[in-house]
């Protein structure tokens, strides 16, 4: 019996490896190796123009603490960052919320608030180029309306990354929208009428039940948002491609101008371990954090 | 018996309170859902409009959002300044070639995963996940290296042939979608002398079916909206895909040799862009908010 035991399990052993074959073969070859690759490139002064390399030990990583662009670019996104992460969240928990009520239209007001995050980035970026356009575009014109004198957005230092973030915040009714209002279905509404019974408004209810039952949903959103809006590089590259004056040098733009215009790629596998290290740092502390706030239910 | 009827009376008042609060509620809702559709509508349709307005028209202070004249010939200019048909049949052949190897192969690996307790399934399972998170800048300088080695680059292998060896994200919602399936109609299946593989195809892929239908929407608009690896790899203009096709006319068309404005091709480019995300999106609705909350739901 031991005997057939161990070779049913073998078999299954056999069979699963067959059928998981093409990722392991395809996670190694696409991924692991690239991965000890870019490391071991970060070492050295790799340039696919020049022949040969020579192993510079973390001198790239010197170079990138003492190289002002790299502080630029980190400091570009970060702006993006606190604009987009946050107003996103907000912008569209709101709209899950107001959709989660019992309302008619409620297909159509989600079709029309999901289809701007349908708009691929690189039609959304030179949509939001003609919508924001200093002089002649609507964003402008209809701020005169108000007697407001519109910046010159994208063209202009200060306002070029909200300009930018203006863009992407333009998706706020797609995939995070509808992760909240798979979460709003989570959310007890025994819970929720018990608390309007005991005479809670609708401020007191949501920040007492709905918004305590949303926090791992809320956690999940941010974790993924900052992680992708970290890497947001079409947006700058097709609006204003890091201008004017590097006010939109993203981080991941100034990577790619690193690796495929200056052909630095040693350079740039630094700035790319760099940026994991910072996204692994960044997302380890909010797990840290999460403890204190994300709440799981009675588990 | 006074006090009872006061009762009845503060009650009754009680219930009209809530009412009109809920009744104002509900109108807030509506206002509120009605003016973000607005606002989020605005720039599409200063897009739209501004695709069918004249070069002269283009630049008229103070900005008019209708046209008197609809100049419909700024579509047909779009195929006589580029080859955009070109351009639209490479990111066909790009998008299905991808897509088909991600849904079939995911799906195999995926049920791999789901069905073979193999030794060391969780370590591998752990590594897939991990997979996902990673931003892909960590491996684009290796990978592109790799792809050069290979004389790949300026063809579409580097944006096809890695996904048939499986995507990580599609293997993950796949896995979910099969554990969901009992495992009774393996087990009737093999006692009618089914192999693994005929388990596989003929009994679990049509019951996984809105599962995989879920992964090809998603699929689609990550090849469809795909930006950076296109423009990494592909080189020469005839093999450009409509994105590529669109950043071209950015920044080559955005005046033409006469010195008047044509903002007016790159809206109507970018709307030509958006059209079969939008139709897809109306098309299997119901399924884009499956596959969303599927995603959103993993945590």
């Amino acid at each position: 019996m031991p005997v057939m035991l161990r070779r049913g399990l073998q078999r299954e052993d056999v069979q699963g490896y067959l059928f998981i074959s093409p990722w392991l073969i395809g996670v190694v070859v696409f991924f692991i190796g690239p991965m000890v690759a870019s490391l071991v490139l970060s070492l050295t002064d790799y340039s696919i123009i020049a022949p040969g390399l020579s192993f510079l030990g973390v001198e790239n990583y010197r170079e990138i603490a003492l190289d002002p662009l790299f502080w630029k670019s980190l400091g570009v996104t970060a702006y993006y960052l606190a604009l987009d992460v946050p107003l996103g969240q907000v912008g569209s928990l709101a709209l899950a919320l107001l959709i989660h009520r019992q309302i008619r239209f409620k297909s159509l007001f989600r079709t029309i608030l999901y289809l701007p995050s349908v708009t691929p980035i690189v039609a959304a970026a030179s949509i939001w180029l003609w919508f924001l356009q200093p002089r002649f575009g609507l964003m402008n014109g209809a701020l005169g309306l108000f007697g407001i004198d519109g910046p010159a957005w994208l063209a202009s230092r200060e306002w070029a990354v909200p300009g930018l973030a203006l863009v992407t915040l333009w998706g706020i009714g797609g995939a995070r929208m509808i992760i909240y209002l798979a979460g709003l279905q989570g959310v007890p509404e025994e819970l929720r009428e018990a608390a309007r019974i005991d005479g809670a408004g609708v401020w007191r209810v949501f920040t007492a039940v709905t918004l305590p039952h949303l926090t791992p949903t809320i956690f999940f959103n941010v974790i993924i948002d900052i992680i992708g809006s970290f890497q947001q590089f079409s947006v700058a590259y097709i609006a204003t491609d890091g201008g004017p004056d590097n006010s939109t040098l993203f981080y991941v733009l100034y990577l790619y101008r690193n690796a495929f215009n200056y052909f630095r790629m040693g350079y740039a596998s630094a700035l790319a371990w760099i940026m994991l290290l910072l996204l692994l740092a960044f997302t380890l502390v909010q797990f840290r954090g999460a403890r204190r706030w994300v709440y799981y239910g009675g588990a | 018996m006074a006090a009872p009827e006061s009762l009845a009376a503060a009650r009754g008042r009680y219930r009209l309170g809530r009412r009109l609060a809920s009744d104002l509620g509900l109108a807030f809702t509506y206002l509120s859902l009605v003016a973000a559709c607005v606002v989020l509508f605005l720039p599409m349709l200063w897009a739209i409009t501004g695709s069918l307005k004249s070069s002269g028209v283009l630049y008229s202070y103070p900005p008019q959002i209708f046209p008197r004249e609809w100049q419909w010939v700024n579509y047909l200019e779009v195929f006589r300044i580029v080859p955009f048909l070109l351009f639209a049949r490479n990111s066909v052949i790009i998008t299905v070639t991808a897509l088909t190897g991600q849904v079939l192969i995911s799906a195999l690996v995926a049920y791999g995963f789901a069905r073979f307790r193999f030794r060391g399934r969780n370590v591998l399972f752990v590594l897939l996940l991990s997979t996902m998170m990673l931003p892909q800048q960590v491996i684009l300088i290796p990978q592109y290296l790799l792809y050069a080695q290979l004389r790949w680059i300026d063809t579409y292998l580097p944006l096809i042939v890695p996904f048939w060896f499986g995507h990580a994200f599609s293997v993950f919602l796949l896995r979910q979608f099969f554990m969901t399936v009992p495992r009774d109609f393996d087990d009737a299946a093999r006692i009618d002398g089914a192999n693994p593989w005929i388990v596989f195809w003929r009994i679990l892929m049509p019951l996984i079916q809105p599962a995989l239908i879920a992964v090809g929407i998603l699929g689609f608009r990550s090849h469809w909206n795909s930006f950076i690896d296109p423009l990494i790899y592909l080189n020469s203009t005839s093999k450009y895909t409509l994105l590529l096709g669109l950043s071209y006319i950015k920044s080559n068309y955005l005046v033409d040799s006469g010195g008047d404005p044509h903002e007016n091709w790159l809206m109507a480019a970018s709307i030509m862009v958006t059209i079969p995300t939008i139709l897809m999106f109306f098309v299997l609705q119901r399924h884009i908010v499956r596959g969303v909350v599927l995603s959103g739901l993993k945590q």
